[in-house]
């Protein structure tokens, strides 16, 4: 068995050689030999004794931190790994909205950053992640709406984020399938980030492990951590399904499960997991090209490149691990969004799923090192993290090889102790 | 659908009837109180996956708070009792230990 797996190791390290880049001239050099050259995307080894650094969680933020730990940091002797399959979580579970229109610094300074690395993801990753800049458009629908997406883009502008508040008017030009005038909530207006958009999020994660399989880290899939190992408070590996692995330094970057792997850990998190849901349309011919997110009525759209209309709903209050939605809230979302965009009435919905996200009390993320040496937790992104991988994969690297970013500092677990969050419950509301 | 019992009017409501009120038995640190408890008191959760206990209100029936024992995995219920109690009764723990041998929740087991 020794001897096989060793097999296999010589193998990956050969594919590492020899990874193929991706282009115009490869699509049309295995056009004409029946695309009989393409190469799996990344190794799957079996993890070795040890390892400088493990990232625990193969979704977007962890691959994201793995890529920067080696593009960034030159830390490239690093396994991540992934209970299921990789990106299974919330990554390939969310509507894939990419924007930065924050109200506080330190979260307008993260999201801003990840919008920006979004924008060149695909060359920099030589994987095409699909990166659609549509524009993002978050409706007020009430006074206080307005008021607040009014000091949102006064905000914006202080800390470099392109944002404005637009007329009704100019909300129907840029999206003709919404009614302005509905009885209930009539938009009032918009926050128009020009800049956002869509990506699409299986690729981001798979664009992401398959260079840091280049760069030859370990992904390492079905592989469930069971147990923390620590001496002198201080973390020294791994327990896993596939064996106990050890290490020098650990980042926990599990979003849902946070508090299952603080619990082995040792400590506690400021952290409850509830279940986000969402669902999709059948395809339909193109009807809009922008994101509309409705936070009075807790629903988000856009229109897939597929033609599906893919909608986001709210969260349920209470406490949940199933990754399954309530039939309520997808009801509420919808009756809500018809008035809205009454053309939606007409369309059958195929499918609907849950993620489970991880809320912290002032709905911002904790990247901060834990009560236990060399142990790192990246979590909290609750019902935001696609939009914001990049830049959290570029803070948590900073934080886990020099100790503390300028990304990141603002969102140490400390905050809670000290009573300085950053509230962006109420800037934010559901659709965050 | 989330289908809970309120222990108080015995109607068996659905989540549309019900409000949601957090992690139950939470004990309450104030004045003179140090740093580390009442931090834990206003953020610190269990957030467990399994065995749960939470309080309700049946906001669209009798308007009562209740607590109800319930599994964030499987969302089986295990039972509700009232909201005057520092822990759950006997006999839910009894259920529970039934169908989750050697569960343990903050100091209850």
């Amino acid at each position: 068995m020794a001897q096989k797996d060793a097999k296999v190791q010589d193998l990956s390290q050969e594919s590492v050689m020899f990874m193929k880049r991706y282009s115009a001239f490869a699509v049309a050099r295995e056009a004409a030999r029946y695309h009989s050259g393409w190469e799996r995307a990344w190794r799957s080894p079996m993890p070795k004794k040890s390892y400088d650094v493990i990232i625990v969680g193969a979704g977007g933020h962890g691959l994201a931190t793995a890529y920067y730990l080696g593009k960034n940091h030159g830390i490239t002797n690093v396994a991540v790994i992934e209970k299921g399959w990789l990106g299974g979580g919330n990554t390939g579970r969310n509507t894939t909205i990419i924007r930065s229109n924050y109200l506080q610094d330190p979260s307008a300074a993260i999201f801003e950053k990840a919008r920006s690395l979004y924008e060149t993801m695909s060359q920099d990753l030589n994987y095409n992640v699909m990166f659609s800049p549509r524009g993002v458009m978050m409706l007020a629908q009430t006074q206080s709406e307005i008021r607040g997406y009014l000091r949102t883009a006064q905000a914006n502008a202080l800390q470099g984020v392109k944002t404005e508040f637009i007329t009704p008017a100019r909300v129907k030009e840029l999206c003709p399938i919404i009614e302005l005038s509905g009885p209930r909530y009539p938009v009032l207006g918009a926050l128009w980030q020009e800049r956002g958009g869509t990506a699409r999020h299986d690729a981001v994660a798979w664009g992401y492990a398959r260079a840091c399989s280049d760069m030859g880290m370990d992904i390492i899939q079905q592989c469930e951590v069971t147990g923390v190992d620590q001496a002198d408070g201080q973390v020294t590996g791994v327990k896993t399904t596939k064996g106990d692995i050890a290490c020098k330094k650990l980042g926990v970057v599990v979003a849902g499960h946070s508090g299952v792997l603080a619990d082995m850990a040792g400590f506690r998190l400021p952290v409850e997991s509830i279940a986000l849901q969402a669902l999709v349309s059948e395809p339909i011919k193109p009807c809009m090209d922008v994101v509309i997110m409705a936070n009075t009525v807790h629903g988000y759209l856009s229109q897939s490149d597929k033609g599906e209309m893919v909608i986001g709903g709210g969260t349920d209050g209470f406490n949940n691990y199933t990754q399954r939605g309530s039939f309520h809230h997808a009801e509420e979302t919808v009756r809500a969004l018809v008035e809205t965009f009454p053309m939606l009435s007409r369309l059958k919905m195929l499918r609907q799923w849950g993620g489970i996200v991880d809320m912290t009390g002032d709905r911002s993320p904790i990247l901060s090192s834990t009560p236990l040496g060399g142990c790192f937790i990246n979590c909290g992104w609750g019902t935001g993290g696609f939009k914001s991988i990049p830049g959290s994969g570029w803070g948590m690297a900073e934080l886990m090889a020099k100790g503390s970013s300028p990304l990141t500092d603002a969102f140490g677990l400390n905050r809670f102790a000290e009573g300085r969050f950053i509230d962006e419950s109420v800037a934010a509301g559901v659709a965050h | 659908m989330l289908i809970l019992d309120c222990p108080y009017c015995g109607t068996s409501a659905d989540e549309t009837e019900l409000s949601p009120g957090g992690e139950a038995h939470i004990k309450r640190y104030g004045p003179g109180s140090s740093d580390t408890d009442f931090e834990g008191y206003l953020f610190g959760r269990e957030n467990p996956k399994g065995v749960h206990f939470e309080r309700w209100r049946h906001a669209n029936g009798c308007g009562k708070w209740f607590h109800a024992a319930r599994c964030t995995m499987t969302l089986e219920v295990f039972g509700t009792y009232a909201a005057q109690t520092f822990e759950p009764p006997q006999e839910i723990k009894d259920k529970i230990s039934a169908k989750r041998p050697g569960w343990s929740w903050r100091d209850f087991s």
